[in-house]
Formats: structure tokens, sequence, C-alpha cells
């Protein structure tokens, strides 16, 4: 499927999940997708990079629940950081280790998971919906009842999929993104290249399928999908990019020409816009 | 060789010896100055250390050679299993040890958006937990902080039992000196100055008061050792400079 049929099944006001990590292996091409729809009101879960900036520049987020939003080699998201400075998007801030035991709660439907994280700290200040739960044993220890985070959608992006939705991850680093898809009604899994089932076992074999195609509704081949964040061993993260993407973010007129020049049209013209920013910087 | 060391290799120095007799746990340095201080001390007095490439993997001596996959959900165990000490940094620190990584002012609408939270809350309730503070200022330590993320003594024990049970606060290394806890009240105090700097000068970046003996010892010297492996083997490129000016 294409990332606009993907991003057509997102409604207004829904749920959605985003995998990767901060500027790493972000489902980039189902984000700028969705910036070119109309939906907007999302809750978006994250652990939070420049999907979570782009949203939030657009106008897409209502609410944002995650733990962090970074570029990693830039340690501030300049769009979260003005949105949050501004009043302009409601958060759920949460520790990440709550996030991810939310995260799988939802995926073992479970109400909640206890955790230590979050006692004595201000997360219990700012989520004043959460709650304690006594263990029923003999410790009758007090933890932190995480809520399940339930997805409407999940979007993740993968270094290889099969046709009908079993996904390879072949970086360091799974992240959450079979959490992702697990805690969500439907998930849509963008890759670098949709190869034939019998081809996983070449580059890494079986301990490497990271997504099952039960918890995936749908493929879209984006080679690039993830840029400008890393996607390794496909490629790293285009550094020039992202500090072109940051130094734009801190003003408005440079934004209005950022997204002219590189948001305006469709995947293929972003990748032909980001072909020449990086002639023009060779 | 010693007469020479600068005051960004104290603080390595003063960073290594923070993993000190820990064990087979990782040393999680979140900074320069911490990352080349765990390195030392895993080179030096702790090779029983883990580390990793600041991504997934574990590696040893030769941080060519991996020796071990720690992706983020095998990290956050080994955190809830306090097999790590982390050194983390503070935006803002007060004098029981509660810090603060999210935002500066009213959290609703903040005045400065930081990081967030992160893993700091998890953290300092699961594992042993150190800072390291690059600028020592009283924008740094102040009488309060506007969001607590990592979790102070005070706020443990109003938490109770399960927020005590594993909570460790080792020491704060600043570039003015080595702070730690063990105050009868477990308030911050100073374990050691640096070379060349005075206990007023100390006094003057902190916005609180703050315990300083008399007699207060000198942070230690990097040995010839150390400061062979800092300068040739661990930071050739000088990014501790960098981070730690001389």
């Amino acid at each position: 499927m294409t990332a606009e049929e993907a991003v057509g099944r997102i409604r207004s006001g829904m749920t959605v999940g985003i995998g990767g990590w901060g500027s790493r292996r972000k489902p980039m091409a189902l984000v700028r997708a969705l910036l070119r729809s109309d939906v907007t009101d999302l809750t978006v879960v994250s652990f939070g990079g420049p999907d979570v900036g782009l949203l939030a520049a657009a106008g897409k987020i209502r609410r944002l629940v995650a733990a962090f939003a970074t570029l990693d080699s830039i340690p501030l998201e300049p769009h979260f950081r003005a949105a949050r400075e501004r009043g302009g998007i409601e958060l759920t801030e949460l520790d990440e280790a709550m996030m991810m035991w939310g995260l799988t709660a939802a995926v073992h439907r479970l109400p909640f998971l206890p955790v230590r994280a979050g006692l004595g700290s201000d997360v219990m200040t700012v989520n004043p919906g959460l709650r304690t739960v006594r263990s029923p044993y003999e410790d009758g220890e007090e933890l932190v009842a995480v809520p399940a985070l339930r997805l409407d959608v999940a979007l993740v992006h993968l270094n290889r999929a099969d046709a009908r939705g079993n996904g390879q991850c072949l970086g360091p680093d799974p992240y959450f993104d079979d959490l992702f898809c697990e805690a969500a009604a439907e998930a849509y899994l963008s890759c670098e290249r949709v190869v034939a089932t019998a081809e996983f076992a070449d580059p890494g074999g079986p301990r490497t399928l990271l997504v099952r195609r039960h918890a995936v509704t749908g493929v879209i081949e984006a080679p690039g999908g993830a840029h400008f964040t890393s996607c390794a061993p496909d490629y790293g993260r285009d550094e020039a990019f992202q500090t072109a993407y940051a130094k734009a973010a801190a003003d408005p007129g440079a934004w209005r020409e950022f997204t002219e020049r590189f948001l305006s049209g469709d995947e293929r013209r972003y990748r032909a816009a980001v072909a020449a920013f990086g002639r023009e910087g060779a | 060789m010693t007469g020479g060391a600068t005051r960004a290799e104290y603080c390595v120095v003063a960073c290594a010896e923070a993993w000190r007799g820990d064990g087979e746990v990782l040393a999680s340095p979140m900074g320069v100055v911490p990352r080349i201080g765990a390195r030392l001390a895993k080179l030096t007095f702790a090779p029983e250390l883990l580390l990793t490439d600041g991504e997934a993997m574990i590696v040893g001596d030769d941080p060519e050679v991996v020796e071990g996959w720690l992706p983020y959900r095998a990290h956050l165990a080994l955190v809830t299993g306090g097999r790590r000490h982390v050194m983390m940094g503070a935006s803002q620190l007060d004098r029981h040890g509660n810090q603060n990584i999210s935002c500066v002012g009213d959290w609703k609408r903040p005045r400065r958006q930081l990081l967030g939270v992160r893993g700091a809350p998890v953290n300092t309730l699961n594992n042993p937990t150190s800072y390291w503070v690059p600028r020592h200022s009283r924008r740094v330590f102040v009488d309060r902080v506007d969001m607590v993320c990592g979790v102070g003594h005070d706020r443990a024990a109003a938490a109770g039992p399960a927020a005590t049970r594993f909570h460790q606060l080792r020491c704060v290394v600043t570039d003015l000196a080595v702070l730690d806890f063990a105050t009868p009240d477990r308030t911050l105090r100073v374990r050691s100055l640096h070379p060349g700097v005075t206990a007023e000068t100390v006094r003057e970046a902190t916005g609180f008061p703050l315990d300083i003996a008399g007699d207060v010892p000198r942070t230690r010297q990097p040995s010839p050792t150390e400061l062979r492996l800092i300068r040739e083997v661990i930071d050739p490129e000088g990014a501790r400079d960098r981070e730690v000016p001389a």
C-alpha cells in the first residue's frame, strides 16, 4: 500500500504510536504523509524525535505522551520546545520505563502494570490521574500502576519486510517497534525494501525478524523512509540536513521556506529536494 | 607529569572514582568527562565494569570489540535489576539531591523546555546514581528544582519504603569540587575541593548553604599512568577540555 493509503486510515482525534527512538529509525515517510493530510487533534505516543517536532509544528498534536523529544546529536527538539513554551500542546510526561510498561500492558491486554519508577518524582504531580497499587503479597509495597498505552494506530519503519507484514530489523536496537505494533488496533509498517520471504534468511536470519504479520495491517515500501533520522545499516542520520532542519525551526520565516522547499510536495519531491540539498553541500 | 594535570583531568579522575568498588555493573556515563572517567576506571582499577558504545553494544577494553548486546529494553531491565551505576547531568539540583532535566519555570507552560524527564525517575529509584555538573553555578545548585525528575533523599523518604528500598545517591562531581550526601540529614556537603579552588568560591557558586569542613581534603591527583591513558589512549583529541576549559 502507499503511505497515503496508510495515513488515510487515521482519523482526527485518534491515538497514534510512532516507533523508533529520538532521531533514530523514525517512520518519517509516513509522518510526512500525515503532515499532508487533514488529520488533526491527535494523541501521539512516542520516544520522541523529529516526528514529534514536525507534527507539533504543523498543529497536528493535541496531546503528546512522551518521556522526551530529542534529535540526539542536537539535544533539544526545537519544534517540541517551541510548542511547549507557547503552551501549544498538552503533555503526558512519563518516564522511559513507564512508557515501555504502558505499551507492554496494552500488548498483554492488562489495565496496568506495576513499576517502581515515578514514586517521589513530579511525574506523579503533573499526571494527577496516575494511581498507585499495593502488592497483595507480604512485602506490601506500594508501586505505580502504569496504565496501558493502547493505540488506535502504530507507525513504524524497518529495514526489510515481506508483502504480508513480517518485518526485519537489521539495526543495532529494535527499540520498542514490536510493542507499538502489538499495542495498536492497526499497524502500518514502512520499510527500505520489500523482499520475498525467502530473502530474510540471508542478512541476519530469524532472530532479526522483529514484527510478525498478525500485528501488521499494511506494508509500505519507502526507500529512505526514515530520512533524516538514521536507519542503520542502510544509512546513518543525515546530520547536515538535520542541522538545517533545526536551524530553520528556530525562525518562522526560515521555517516557511523549509516547508515550501521540502514538505509541500509528495515523497518523490521530498527525495528530489533532499538530493538537491546534498549536492549543494558537496 | 602529574604537576601538569588540568582541571578537566582532575574531573575525569574524580568521575572514575565514582565507580570504584562497584563490581560487575554497567557504568552509564552521561557527558564527555564522565565517559572518559568510566573508561579510565575500566582500564585501571575497575576492569570488571561493563561499558557500552553509547548505543546498544557492550564493548571491551578495546572499544572496537563487542562483548554483549544491550538494546534499550534489556538496558531498562538492568536498571531495575540494580546492576548499573549511572552518572547523569543536572540542569538543576537541590541540597537533597532532587534533579531536574525536564523544564525551567512552571511545568504547565515552561519558560524553557529542556529534555523531558527521560529515565531519571526509574534510574534514581532503582540503581546507584551520581551526577556530573560541568559548570558549578547558582543556576544549577538551586534551593528548589522546578520539576523533580531524579528523586532526592527527602522526596524518596516522603514517598515511602518502595521508593527508598533501592534509592542510592552516591556523589556529585563538578568542575570545582566533589560533593556527597554524608551528612546526618543526607544533604549535600563538599567531600573534596579541586586544586586551586577555595571553599568560598564553591559557596558563592551554590544557591543554598553548603557544609564545607575547615580541613576538607583536596581531590586526588591523577597518577602518571592515568594521565597517559587519558591523553594518549582515551581522549587524544582533547574533548575533555571543551567540556571543562582550562
